[in-house]
């Protein structure tokens, strides 16, 4: 199928079948999918610029689905995802103003790729501790499908530093009755800035700083951080769509044929996630940074992008 | 035992027409899918072509309310699906 717009022959099948996976990924630990999506469609001959921004594009559309999902579930924070959405636009917008001081400065590939490497590395070594640990701690949460409200009953090995973190009074404090958490209005903005700045700064959503930031220094139950995720990714994907959109970076085509896999895949995942307790879906998650970390250290060392 | 025996059969026989309804709603998905693809997106492909190379503010705005209203109808399809193959509230 010929796309116009981005000049690209590329199969909707394929297309809708990457859709399909991303999908299943972001319906179910509530991440955008990028590091899959951005190569995916690079692989077919898609160039950069359009990648990333029609990646974009697709993501609202998974998470519009996804969130939808959740939100039936009972799993959005309307209210925290809002507050969130604010931090993560002013944080993306430093990010890229990083970028583009790095790239002046001739050294952006290596301080990008260094910093990501690490980021996703120590993401992923810090929730296999975790996780390992609360499961070890608590067994019963292994008795298999867990229903009904007792999924949103998280429990945490890092439980202790959450509380700690809350107990911060920095005024305004905000009430969050949907999660349960009282805290303070700059530790959700700070959290939300760190993870729009990975967003500008390494490209995609950057869920996988997010998600478990919200669960680890917020302190929201892992259910709930995903399906919030979700929400605050539709609002901060789409600002991020218009601008690569003026710039000439997304083929919206291309992202429809994407959703009408992801549709599916979104609601699997969503669905999914009530199968399954908060630390073994925070266990699950693991490999995701490590896939984003190989990504990244393959490209450093062959001066190709995947 | 026995108890445990039939609880097992039956939720043996609920996976299976999960299962069965999944595929179902997966065939007649790719179908309307297909039909979608040579449709909508052929109609839609040259004049968001044109919007893209002269209006770039508007395209993006078109871009996101297409992909936003393109998710809210299949999400609404998909939930129509499974509801109508599995004759229970999803």
């Amino acid at each position: 199928m010929f796309f116009p717009i981005s000049g690209a022959h590329i199969s909707p099948i394929y297309l809708a079948i990457v859709g399909f996976l991303i999908g299943i990924l972001g319906g179910f630990f509530g991440v955008g999918g990028s590091f899959i999506a951005g190569p995916a469609l690079r692989a077919v001959g898609l160039d950069w610029n359009f990648a990333v921004g029609t990646d974009l594009a697709h993501i609202v559309g998974k998470s519009v689905v996804a969130a939808k999902r959740h939100r039936a579930l009972g799993n959005v924070d309307l209210k925290l995802g809002l507050i969130m959405a604010l931090g993560t636009i002013g944080g993306a917008e430093v990010g890229a103003q990083l970028i583009q001081i790095l790239k002046r400065a001739g050294n952006v590939n290596l301080v990008v790729s260094v910093v990501s490497i690490a980021a996703y590395i120590s993401i992923s070594t810090f929730m296999i501790w975790e996780s390992r640990k609360t499961l070890s701690q608590n067994k019963a949460l292994q008795r298999g499908k867990i229903s009904g409200v007792s999924t949103k009953q998280d429990q945490s090995s890092f439980r202790h530093v959450t509380h700690s973190i809350q107990r911060l009074n920095f005024p305004p404090m905000i009430n969050l009755p949907v999660s349960g958490v009282t805290i303070s209005l700059w530790i959700i903005l700070l959290v939300a800035f760190v993870g729009g700045l990975f967003s500008g700064f390494l490209g995609g959503g950057a869920g996988y700083i997010r998600m478990p930031s919200m669960v680890y220094v917020v302190g929201i139950p892992t259910h709930l951080a995903v399906g919030t995720d979700l929400f605050e990714i539709i609002i901060s994907a789409s600002y991020g769509t218009l601008s690569h959109a003026i710039k000439g970076n997304v083929d919206i085509l291309i992202a429809l044929v994407m959703n009408t896999g992801a549709a599916i895949g979104a609601q699997i995942g969503a669905i999914s996630t009530q199968y399954f307790a908060g630390p073994k879906i925070r266990l699950a998650f693991v490999p995701l940074p490590l896939i984003g970390a190989a990504i990244v250290i393959y490209t450093l060392m062959t001066g190709h992008k995947v | 035992m026995r108890r445990e025996a039939k609880t097992l059969e039956r939720m043996k026989k609920e996976t299976a027409k999960t299962l069965r309804a999944f595929l179902i709603e997966l065939a007649i998905y790719a179908v309307l899918v297909v039909a979608y693809f040579f449709l909508v997106l052929h109609f839609l492909g040259e004049w968001l072509y044109q919007l893209e190379i002269r209006h770039r503010y508007t395209y993006g705005g078109v871009a996101i309310l297409l992909i936003i209203g393109q998710a809210v109808v299949l999400e609404g399809l998909t939930t129509f699906l499974l509801r109508l193959l599995r004759g229970r509230s999803e």
